[in-house]
């Protein structure tokens, strides 16, 4: 953004900004308590991952000493930090949707006529939903707990950045997305191409030293994938470390499709014109 | 507001061709046309939600696309889709658009409290949106666009899907913040039965402006005795009714 649009731009009192940043968190929080069903949905995923699959799976997946870790962990352990990530990218993919459906039912409309700079309007709604995925991550870690995963007690803040860092970078990825999408029904399909493929070739279910072994083609894959990244910030946060590289490529990400969602949501340089363009008119 | 030369097209097709007019304060103005006449093009122009790539538009001066935020604050929208959040309530949707426009609590509160009662809706401010009628739901969305005391108004076909009296009701309201607020409104409508004697009337066909008047000057270029005579001779198409 030049400096000239922000000069332009900034007609408004730094009050102004955090009022609509409040605005906007607390209306998404209203719709989060709205719909428990979607808390419910959203802790029920993991928590099946975790009581069913990561103990039917516990002797066959055996996970040797690597960093974080100091000593060997049981496989609910490991995985932990990958289904805490899950719940993000699922939060994040979820929150796009609603974007979708929000512009195709006219409400984003609301949120795009605001006299506030768009880049503010739509970073606001990005912590918003992030905010959401950190409430739902903390109740997923709290039930985890009870099944005996229990990272040191300081754990439980030090994990607090990285768990919004990686929530804003999933979440960006999401609403980048959500531009490219002209309709609803075609985001369900973006939705499996992109979750699945994302969770399973990423470190959040075998450490990739495994996936090396088996195969170089996709520990390649997943070493590009950043939700390898996102998972390895949470894991390595939880035990009071701080994986450098991990830390490096989750805010590169974060910003790189952020900036791509700003501009694909500006009426000058957006898809959404050329959308309308290809498809038709309002 | 002054629109001048704007032209926008969805790839091949002209929605609107070199469009020019304006608004004065103060001012009902009548856009009608028929569906895809380029209506809510112009509108998605005019709120910036769309870019305008050929001619200017201003509002109270201020250049949509280089002063967005300075020409946005003065504009209140009520579109053509529904856009409540239909799981809050009454307050929270306009505690929500206070927010929009960064408007603190207190003032958003006592402003909800007003818009409110001028669209008799005072009684209605904790049930949910989605348990309003259609004329609420309506009446609500203008208190929405009132709550920031915009100068203009965009109503982009306010009284579609909504009985007789509603209809009638919704537009008694508008003109009342005419006559009593001086804002001024830009009223897209397709219902000729809509304008009345003093409005400014725009007619918009196939994206290109044919008229703009007062309805008896549009009735005396055009030889009709009613405002449907004259749109169906402006559009020369005298089975068409609007």
């Amino acid at each position: 953004m030049s400096r000239e649009t922000l000069k332009r731009e900034a007609g408004f009192p730094l009050s102004a900004y955090l009022i609509c940043l409040q605005g906007i968190v607390g209306r998404e929080l209203l719709r989060f308590l709205h719909q428990r069903e979607r808390f419910v949905a959203a802790l029920v995923r993991p928590l099946v991952w975790l009581f069913i699959f990561a103990a039917g799976f516990r002797q066959v997946l055996g996970v040797s000493i690597i960093p974080p870790y100091s000593v060997y962990v049981l496989y609910e352990v490991y995985i932990t930090p990958g289904l805490i990530a899950m719940i993000q990218l699922f939060n994040g993919m979820q929150s796009s949707m609603s974007m979708v459906y929000d512009r195709e039912t006219g409400s984003m409309r609301t949120l795009l006529v605001s006299p506030l700079p768009r880049w503010f309007l739509l970073s606001s709604k990005l912590w918003a939903g992030t905010l959401v995925s950190v409430v739902q991550a903390y109740a997923f870690l709290a039930i985890a707990w009870f099944w005996g995963i229990e990272p040191p007690l300081w754990g439980y803040l030090a994990v607090l950045p990285a768990l919004f860092l990686s929530g804003l970078m999933l979440g960006a990825l999401g609403m980048l997305l959500s531009s490219l999408v002209r309709q609803l029904e075609n985001f369900a399909g973006v939705m499996n191409f992109l979750i699945f493929p994302m969770f399973f070739a990423s470190s959040a279910l075998y450490p990739l030293w495994r996936v090396r072994e088996s195969s170089p083609l996709l520990f390649r894959i997943c070493e590009l994938n950043p939700f390898t990244y996102a998972v390895e910030l949470i894991r390595f946060a939880l035990y009071l470390r701080i994986e450098p590289v991990a830390l490096a490529v989750v805010s590169g990400c974060t910003v790189l499709f952020m900036v791509g969602a700003v501009l694909a949501y500006d009426p000058a340089r957006g898809f959404l014109a050329r959308q309308h363009d290809a498809g038709g008119h309002p | 507001m002054a629109v001048e030369d704007v032209a926008y097209a969805y790839g091949r097709r002209q929605a609107l061709d070199r469009v020019s007019f304006t608004i004065p304060p103060g001012r009902f103005a009548v856009l009608l046309g028929l569906n895809g006449a380029g209506k809510s093009t112009l509108f998605q122009l005019v709120t910036r939600l769309f870019a305008t790539r050929q001619g200017t538009i201003r509002i109270f001066g201020h250049n949509v696309l280089q002063e967005a935020g300075a020409a946005l604050r003065r504009l209140g929208v009520v579109f053509q889709a529904r856009t409540l959040d239909l799981d809050l309530t009454v307050r929270q949707n306009l505690a929500y658009h206070a927010a929009l426009h960064g408007i603190g609590r207190s003032h958003a509160k006592a402003r909800a409290a007003e818009v409110l009662e001028r669209v008799d809706l005072a009684r209605r401010v904790s049930e949910r949106a989605r348990n309003l009628s259609g004329g609420q739901m309506r009446r609500l969305e203008i208190a929405r666009a009132l709550l920031h005391q915009p100068s203009l108004i965009l109503l982009d076909e306010p009284t579609v899907g909504l009985d007789i009296a509603a209809r009638a009701d919704i537009l008694a309201h508008v003109r009342d913040l005419v006559a009593r607020d001086g804002v001024a409104v830009l009223w897209a409508t397709h219902l000729v039965d809509e304008i009345a004697k003093d409005d400014q009337v725009l007619v918009l066909h196939q994206g290109r402006l044919l008229a703009d008047g007062r309805l008896d000057a549009l009735l005396a270029t055009t030889g009709a005795v009613d405002a449907e005579g004259a749109f169906r001779r402006l559009i020369k198409r005298p089975g068409a009714a609007p």
